[in-house]
């Protein structure tokens, strides 16, 4: 069984985000590191290798300046080998050509299943593997919680507003992972150590056949018309416990009729 | 180019459309002559409300079973289209909501944006308007394609108000087969016990986070919210670690609440979690790390322990 997970790499989240002034874009400056939510459709995959007997995990990206720390990351944990596709015309894109984009490399890779987080914790759109379902015109499964993989066909427990949907369909297919429902593992010290050697592969658009303008900036026909700071909420009054705070909270929703 | 048509995707139950239909209607006729519907599913017995809120038109598949709906959703909306045009189609920012948009965007080769709370009409384009870093700013983007602009709008952002229109004229729509990419199947539904006020229209909520230490510390929250008549919620660092289930999640990936009262117990206040409550009118957040971005947005923050503030609040409570 072969496993294609989509992996972003993100800024890292701890540090305040900053939009670029002259374009409005995410600030990539830094090191870009693996977006947690994306661990958790890496650490997924491996699962369902392992329980499948074998099989190999291979990871898709599209970063700027070939990146490929966050890849590294990932291949610790155990995937195979990786490719990352990087050029300058992807600056810009929005989830539609990013989506095109990944769709092109996971076309070359021939997987019997890809498996992508529900939505990076940068960006957050939530819309890019359905579109990646899309451009492949391969069945898909969002928001999956629980995933077994039983002969040809994926089964998939599907988070829902009420509970959950038991949903299935026949692999090739595409299902994303919610945040939270496997425990990643940490790289050890030999998985890193592996990983130095791993080879990732690197593609521009060129060698991918899709065509620049559909992607990045133009692409995405639309336009940044302005930033501005939000409102910010006053913060109010701040006491430290000294036993008696529960009594200043009575005290404030008596004040608001709620007691 | 102008903005006169807008179709809302419509979502809802036998009870009739969801709250958030409704609020997407509210945005749509403040914007467009003509306010529209569609529903992949029962829309006939929605007309009367959508009506109501100011839909002239629910065009309604009828029940699409046993099928992951998005997919289905999209090829039916691409076929609809072709003779019903419309100039914008908001979506709900739902999970069936972000499927049908994402394969629409597909299908007809046209952006979508996501996470929107506001839009607007500038020199003839739709423009929204997506909090980002946390809510802390406010990014305003505009349409420049040439065909139906996509907008995926965050609950709770528009105030959803009946005007009194009559019911909504049903068209039926014959469902379009999206062929093998079709081929996801519900096989079960699961649907967790919900008893007691529901985090989306609670007048009150109580959550918990990491904070509270151990899952067990929990029972506290819950007893706590039944004393106020509130909703219990959780942060995303809990919900992860499996104390609480997913529905009980505010914030970013999980439910966006506004309430008159918030109780933040034990939770530091990561973006993730602040976009899901900030909105609420006031907010008090127990914690014992003094420097936690929570008390940012607090009206009455307590630096403490929430293992002695709770039980004592509790205790106070009963006793009243």
């Amino acid at each position: 069984m072969k496993v294609v997970v989509c992996v972003k790499q993100i800024p890292d989240p701890a540090l305040p985000g900053e939009l670029d002034p002259s374009t409005n874009y995410l600030k990539r400056d830094d090191k870009l590191i693996l977006d947690e939510s994306d661990s958790y459709g890496v650490e997924m995959a491996l699962q369902l290798v392992e329980s499948a007997g074998g099989g190999e995990v291979s990871l898709v990206s599209m970063a700027p300046n070939n990146e490929v720390s966050g890849l590294r990351t990932a291949l610790a944990m155990g995937a195979e080998d990786a490719v990352l596709v990087s050029d300058n015309a992807l600056a810009g894109s929005d989830a539609l050509g990013t989506a095109r984009v990944l769709a092109a490399a996971i076309s070359r890779m021939s997987p019997d299943l890809v498996l992508a987080g529900v939505e990076s914790s940068d960006g957050y759109t939530g819309t890019v593997p359905e579109m990646i379902a899309g451009v492949l015109d391969m069945p898909s499964i969002t928001f999956a919680k629980q995933i077994e993989i039983d002969g040809t066909t994926v089964k998939v427990q599907r988070q829902t507003e009420a509970g959950y949907d038991d949903v299935e369909c026949q692999t090739p297919a595409l299902v994303s992972v919610t945040a939270g429902v496997v425990e990643p593992r940490y790289p050890s010290f030999k998985g890193i150590m592996a990983a130095k050697k791993k080879p990732v592969e690197e593609l521009d658009l060129a060698a991918l056949g899709v065509d620049g303008s559909s992607v990045g900036q133009s692409g995405a026909r639309q336009e940044t018309l302005r930033v501005t700071d939000a409102e910010e909420r006053q913060a109010g009054e701040v006491i430290e416990d000294e036993g008696d705070a529960h009594e200043k909270i009575v005290e404030f929703l008596g004040e608001l009729k709620i007691v | 180019m102008s903005v006169e048509t807008i179709l809302v995707f419509g979502e809802g139950d036998e009870s009739g459309p969801s709250g958030l239909t409704l609020e997407l209607l509210a945005a749509a006729r403040d914007l467009a002559t003509k306010v529209e519907v569609f529903v992949a599913g029962d829309g006939a017995a929605m007309a009367a409300e959508l009506g109501s809120h100011g839909a002239s038109t629910v065009y309604s598949t009828g029940p699409i079973d046993g099928k992951l709906m998005g997919v289905h959703a999209a090829a039916t909306l691409q076929a609809h289209l072709e003779s019903n045009s419309a100039d914008a189609i908001f979506f709900g920012q739902t999970p069936d909501g972000r499927d049908t948009a994402a394969r629409l965007a597909v299908r007809l080769d046209q952006p979508v944006v996501t996470n929107n709370v506001g839009a607007s009409i500038e020199d003839g384009a739709l423009v929204v308007e997506e909090p980002v870093f946390g809510g802390t700013q406010n990014v305003f983007t505009a349409f420049r394609n040439d065909g139906p602009s996509l907008a995926l709008f965050r609950p709770k952002s528009f105030e959803a108000e009946a005007t009194g229109g009559a019911p909504a004229e049903v068209v039926a729509v014959d469902t379009v087969d999206p062929g093998a990419a079709g081929a996801a199947a519900v096989t079960g539904r699961h649907v967790e016990e919900r008893s007691g006020p529901q985090l989306d229209d609670a007048e009150v909520v109580v959550s918990g986070g990491r904070g509270l230490g151990q899952p067990e510390a929990y029972e506290m929250v819950d007893e706590l919210a039944g004393l106020l008549g509130a909703a219990s919620g959780a942060s995303r660092a809990i919900v992860d670690a499996g104390w609480v289930p997913y529905a009980k999640q505010v914030g970013q990936t999980g439910k966006v609440v506004k309430p008159n009262v918030y109780v933040a117990c034990g939770i530091s206040g990561a973006t993730q979690h602040l976009v899901g409550m900030k909105g609420s009118k006031n907010i008090i957040a127990i914690n014992k790390d003094p420097e936690a971005p929570i008390f940012g947005v607090a009206d009455l923050g307590i630096v403490g322990d929430v293992h002695k503030v709770i039980p004592a609040l509790i205790e106070a409570l009963k006793s009243r």
